[in-house]
C-alpha cells in the first residue's frame, strides 16, 4: 500500500512538472514539436520513449524502494536464501526486449522517411566556415554569408558592458538569414570549407555535419512561415559558439520575389563590377 | 609454475617487508603497494580534472563572456575529458585490481610483478607531458576529447606531446590488462574454477581483453592523425584521397568499447556490495557473468551510433540503431539482478551500500537516456546537446565514480586495518548525491531545448538551469574534500577493523587479516 502511495505521488509530481508549461514555459525544458511532419513525429517518438523509460523506472526503483523499507535488518528481518530463478531471469530478459521493439519498429520507419530526400522541389547549398555559414541557391546563382549578428558580435566580448539579457535573440541572430518557402520539399547540400561543422534547426528536426570534401543531403518541408533558429552543433573551433543558424520560412510568391531580388542585386553589383 | 612459486617465497624470506624510506615507491612490485600508488595517483587527478569543470561551469555560470576566453575554454572541456576518463576512472580501476584481484582469488601477488611497476610508473611522466601542453604555443589541445581532424590537426605545438602521452597512457593500460589477465588465467587458488570467481574479478577479466583489443585501435587513430599532421600523409583529408569520417569510426571503434572500460569493473563493486549489506548470496550470478560478456561483445558493433549526423547510409544507421537498443537488454539484466539481491535481504546501509544504492538508482537514469539516445531519428536532435552531456555523466560520475568511491569504503578497512569515520562518510554521499543531480539532471533539460555541447556562451532562455547546474558542480567538487578527510583520516587511525570486517561479507579477502600481510598469501588457501 505505501508503495503504491509513494508511487502515485511521485507520478503527479513528474506530471505537474512536465505538464504545468506556466512555470516552465520560457525556461525551455523540452524538445519543441516544431513546424514539419517528421519533427512532429520525432517528438512524439521522443515522448513514447520517455513515458516507457518512466514506466520502467517505476517498476525497478519501485521494487527496490519497497525491499529498502521493508527488508532492513533493523526490522528483524532473516534474510531470504534464493539466489536464482531461470523462469523469472527469462522473464525480465524477454520483456525488455518487447519494449525495445515497440520502439524500434516506428523508429526504423521515421528514420526511413528522414532519410529519403527524393522529388525536393528546391536545392540550396550550405557550407561551412569558422565560423560562418554560406548559404547557395544554384539554380538561380544567388550566394550569401552568414554571420553572428553585430549587437551579439558587440555583447559577446569578455568585459564588454552590454547586458547580454538586453539583446534581442543573443547569439540566435545572424546578419543575413537563409530563405525558404514553405510548403515545399527544400533539398540540402552540406559541406564545409575549413573542418567539420553541423547544422542543426530543432523546430525541422534535421540535423547533419557538413564536412570538407564531401558533401551530405537532408531535407525538410516546413508547415508554417516564420522565423526559426538554430546553432552549429559540432565543435569548429574557438567561436564555435557564435554562428548561429537562422531561417527564415515565408509564402512561396514572397520567396520568388525575394529571390528575383537577389538575382537584379547580383547582376547590378556585376555590372558595376564589368563598368568599373 | 609451483615450482617457480615456491622459489620466490624462499627468496623473500630475507625480508618479509617493504624497502625501506620513499625508495619502496619507486622500485616496488608489490601488488599492494602498486594499487595505492594507483589510487592515490587517480585522486589526485580527480581533483586536478574537478579543477577544470570547475572552470568550464564557472563561465557558463551566466550567459555572456567573463571568466576565460573560449580557446582556453575548448582547451578546458577537453582537457578535463582526457584527465578524468585516462586519469582517474582507468587507474583508478587498476588499482582497485591490483589490491583486489590476487586477494580475491588466493594468489601471492600479480603475475608479472615488474611490468606492473613499469606500468604504473610510465603513468606520471603521461600526465605531466599532457598538461605540459597547456603551457605551450598554441595552448592544449582544443578540439574535444574526441580529437575530430580536421579540427584537432589545427593545434598549436602541444600537438605531438599530446600524441604521444596518449600512446603513453595506451602501454600503460595494456600492461596492466595483460597482467591482470595473466593474473585471472593463472593464479587462481586450488578449486577457484572461472564460475566461482568473485564478480569484480570477472568483469575486470573482461574488462581486460576489452584493452587489449581497443586500445591499440586509439593508438594507431592518434598515429595517423600525427603524420597526417607532420609527415605528408592524408589518411584523413579529403583533399588527399583521405577521408575524416573514416577518424570518427575508428575513433568510435575503440571510444564505445571504452565507455564499457569505464563502467564494467564499476558493475562488478557492485555487485560484492549489495549482496553484502543485504546479507543474502547474489542473484542470478551466472546471468551476471553471461550479461557483462554480452555487453562486451556486443560492444564492439555499436560504435556508430556516436555518429548518426555523418550521413551514413540508411541501412548502417538501421543496423547500428538496433545493435544499440540490442545493449540495453543485458544491461537490464544487471539491474533487474541487483535488485532481486536485494529482495528479500537484512539490509543494513553502512556508506558502500550507499554509494551501491546510488550507483544501481543514477547509472539506470543514464541508462535510460541511453535507450533514447539509441533512436537515430530522435538522437538528430539529442545528438551534440547538453542531453548527451546529461546521458554520459550520470553514467560517468554517480556511475563509475560513485562505484569506485563505493569499492573505496567497502576495501579501505581492509588495506589500513582501520574503520573509517562512518558519520563523515555517509555525510559524503548524502552531500555529494544531492549536488550531483542539481549538477546533472538540469543539463537534460537545457539540451532538449536546444542548448548544444561544448559552447562557453549561450543564449539568454537557458540561464536558469545552467546557474543551477554550476552551483551543483562546486557544491559537488567541494564535497569531495571530505572524501579526503575521511581517507587522511582512515590512513592514520581509527578504531580497529577486525578480518571480517563486515558482517555479511563472503570471500577469500576476508580471511585476511587487516591490514593483510605484505605478500598476501603465503599459504596458498583451497576454495570448496
Ligand atoms: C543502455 C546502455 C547505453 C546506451 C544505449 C548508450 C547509448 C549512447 C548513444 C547513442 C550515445 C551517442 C549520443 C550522441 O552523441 O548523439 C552515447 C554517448 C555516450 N555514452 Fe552512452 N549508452 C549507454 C551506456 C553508457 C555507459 C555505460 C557509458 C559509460 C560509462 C556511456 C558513456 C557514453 C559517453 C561518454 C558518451 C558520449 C561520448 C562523446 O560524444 O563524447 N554510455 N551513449
Ligand atoms: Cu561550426
Ligand atoms: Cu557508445
Amino acid at each position: 500500500m505505501r508503495v503504491l502511495i509513494k508511487a502515485l505521488a511521485s507520478i503527479a509530481l513528474l506530471s505537474a512538472f512536465l505538464v504545468s508549461p506556466a512555470a516552465l514555459a520560457e525556461w525551455g525544458y523540452n524538445l519543441p514539436r516544431g513546424v514539419t511532419d517528421i519533427s512532429h513525429k520525432v517528438f512524439e517518438m521522443h515522448m513514447l520513449a520517455f513515458w516507457i523509460m518512466c514506466v520502467v523506472a517505476l517498476a525497478v526503483f519501485g521494487a527496490m524502494t519497497y525491499s529498502i523499507i521493508k527488508h532492513r535488518k533493523s526490522k528483524g528481518v532473516t534474510p531470504a536464501t534464493f539466489h536464482e530463478s531461470t523462469a523469472v531471469e527469462i522473464v525480465w530478459t524477454v520483456i525488455p526486449f518487447i519494449i525495445l521493439i515497440v520502439l524500434a519498429i516506428p523508429a526504423a520507419y521515421t528514420l526511413i522517411e528522414q532519410e529519403d530526400d527524393s522529388n525536393s522541389e528546391l536545392t540550396i547549398k550550405i557550407t561551412g566556415y569558422q565560423w560562418k555559414w554560406e548559404y547557395e541557391y544554384p539554380d538561380s546563382g544567388v550566394s550569401f554569408f552568414s554571420t553572428l549578428a553585430e549587437e551579439s558580435r558587440q555583447a559577446r566580448v569578455i568585459g564588454s558592458d552590454i547586458d547580454v539579457n538586453t539583446v534581442e535573440n543573443y547569439l540566435l541572430d545572424v546578419d543575413k538569414p537563409l530563405v525558404i518557402p514553405v510548403d515545399t520539399k527544400v533539398r540540402f547540400l552540406l559541406t564545409a570549407n575549413d573542418v567539420i561543422h553541423s547544422w542543426w534547426i530543432p523546430d525541422f528536426a534535421i540535423k547533419k555535419d557538413a564536412i570538407p570534401g564531401f558533401i551530405n543531403t537532408m531535407w525538410t518541408k516546413v508547415n508554417e512561415t516564420g522565423t526559426y533558429r538554430g546553432q552549429c552543433t559540432e565543435l569548429c573551433g574557438r567561436d564555435h559558439g557564435f554562428m548561429p543558424v537562422v531561417v527564415e520560412v515565408v509564402e512561396k510568391s514572397e520567396f520568388n520575389q525575394w529571390l528575383a531580388s537577389q538575382i537584379e542585386s547580383k547582376e547590378s553589383g556585376q555590372q558595376l563590377a564589368t563598368t568599373n | 609454475m609451483n615450482a617457480a612459486l615456491t622459489d620466490t617465497d624462499h627468496h623473500d624470506d630475507h625480508h618479509h617487508g617493504p624497502a625501506p624510506g620513499l625508495l619502496r615507491w619507486v622500485t616496488t612490485t608489490n601488488h599492494k603497494d602498486i594499487g595505492t600508488l594507483y589510487l592515490w595517483f587517480s585522486l589526485i587527478m580527480f581533483f586536478i580534472g574537478g579543477f577544470m569543470a570547475l572552470i568550464i561551469r564557472a563561465e557558463l555560470f551566466q550567459p555572456g563572456l567573463q571568466v576565460v576566453d573560449p580557446h582556453f575554454f575548448n582547451q578546458m572541456t577537453t582537457m578535463h575529458a582526457l584527465i578524468m576518463i585516462f586519469g582517474v576512472v582507468m587507474p583508478a580501476f587498476v588499482g582497485l585490481a591490483n589490491w583486489m584481484v590476487p586477494i580475491m582469488i588466493g594468489a601471492p601477488d600479480m603475475a608479472l610483478p615488474r611490468m606492473n611497476n613499469w606500468s604504473f610508473w610510465i603513468l606520471p611522466f603521461g600526465f605531466s607531458m599532457m598538461l605540459s601542453t597547456l603551457f605551450m604555443d598554441g595552448g592544449g589541445p582544443a578540439g574535444g576529447w574526441t580529437l575530430y581532424p580536421p579540427l584537432s590537426l589545427q593545434g598549436g605545438n602541444g600537438f605531438p606531446f599530446l600524441i604521444f602521452s596518449i600512446h603513453i597512457l595506451g602501454i600503460s593500460s595494456i600492461m596492466g590488462a595483460i597482467n591482470i589477465v595473466a593474473t585471472i588465467m593463472n593464479l587462481r587458488a586450488p578449486g577457484m574454477t572461472f564460475m566461482k570467481m568473485p564478480l569484480f574479478v570477472w568483469t575486470w577479466f573482461i574488462t581486460a581483453y576489452l584493452l587489449i583489443a581497443v586500445m591499440p585501435v586509439l593508438a594507431g587513430a592518434v598515429t595517423m592523425l600525427l603524420t597526417d599532421k607532420f609527415f605528408g600523409t592524408a589518411f584523413f583529408s579529403a583533399a588527399g584521397g583521405g577521408d575524416p569520417v573514416m577518424f570518427q569510426h575508428i575513433f568510435w571503434f575503440f571510444g564505445h568499447p571504452e565507455v564499457y572500460i569505464l563502467i564494467l569493473p564499476s558493475f562488478g563493486i557492485v555487485s560484492e556490495i549489495i549482496p553484502t549489506f543485504s546479507r543474502k548470496k547474489l542473484f542470478g550470478y551466472a546471468s551476471m557473468v553471461y550479461a557483462t560478456s554480452s555487453i562486451a561483445l556486443l560492444s564492439f558493433i555499436v560504435w556508430a551510433h556516436h555518429m548518426f549526423t555523418v550521413g551514413m547510409p540508411l541501412s548502417g544507421e538501421l543496423f547500428f540503431m538496433f545493435a544499440t537498443m540490442l545493449i540495453a537488454v543485458p544491461t537490464g539484466v544487471k539491474v533487474f539482478n541487483w535488485v532481486a539481491t536485494m529482495w528479500g535481504g537484512a539490509m543494513t546501509f553502512e556508506t558502500p551500500m550507499l554509494f551501491a544504492l546510488g550507483f544501481v538508482i543514477m547509472f539506470t537514469i543514464g541508462g535510460f537516456s541511453g535507450v533514447m539516445l539509441a533512436l537515430a531519428p530522435v538522437d538528430f536532435q539529442y545528438h551534440d546537446t547538453y542531453f548527451v552531456v546529461a546521458h554520459f555523466h550520470y553514467v560517468l560520475v554517480p556511475g563509475a565514480i560513485f562505484g569506485i568511491v563505493a569499492a573505496v569504503y567497502y576495501w579501505i578497512p581492509k588495506w589500513t586495518g582501520n574503520m573509517y569515520d562512518e558519520k563523515l562518510g555517509k555525510a559524503h554521499f548524502w552531500i555529494s548525491t544531492i549536488f550531483v543531480n542539481l549538477l546533472f539532471f538540469p543539463m537534460h533539460f537545457v539540451g532538449l531545448a536546444g542548448m548544444p555541447r561544448r559552447i562557453p556562451d549561450y543564449a539568454v532562455q537557458f540561464a536558469d538551469f545552467n546557474a543551477i547546474s554550476t552551483i551543483g558542480a562546486f557544491g559537488f567538487g567541494f564535497s569531495q574534500l571530505i572524501f579526503v578527510v575521511v581517507l587522511v583520516k582512515c590512513v592514520k587511525g581509527g578504531k580497529k577493523a577486525t578480518d571480517q570486517v563486515w558482517e555479511g561479507a563472503e570471500g577469500l579477502e576476508w580471511t585476511l587479516s587487516s591490514p593483510p600481510p605484505y605478500h598476501s598469501f603465503s599459504d596458498q588457501p583451497v576454495v570448496k
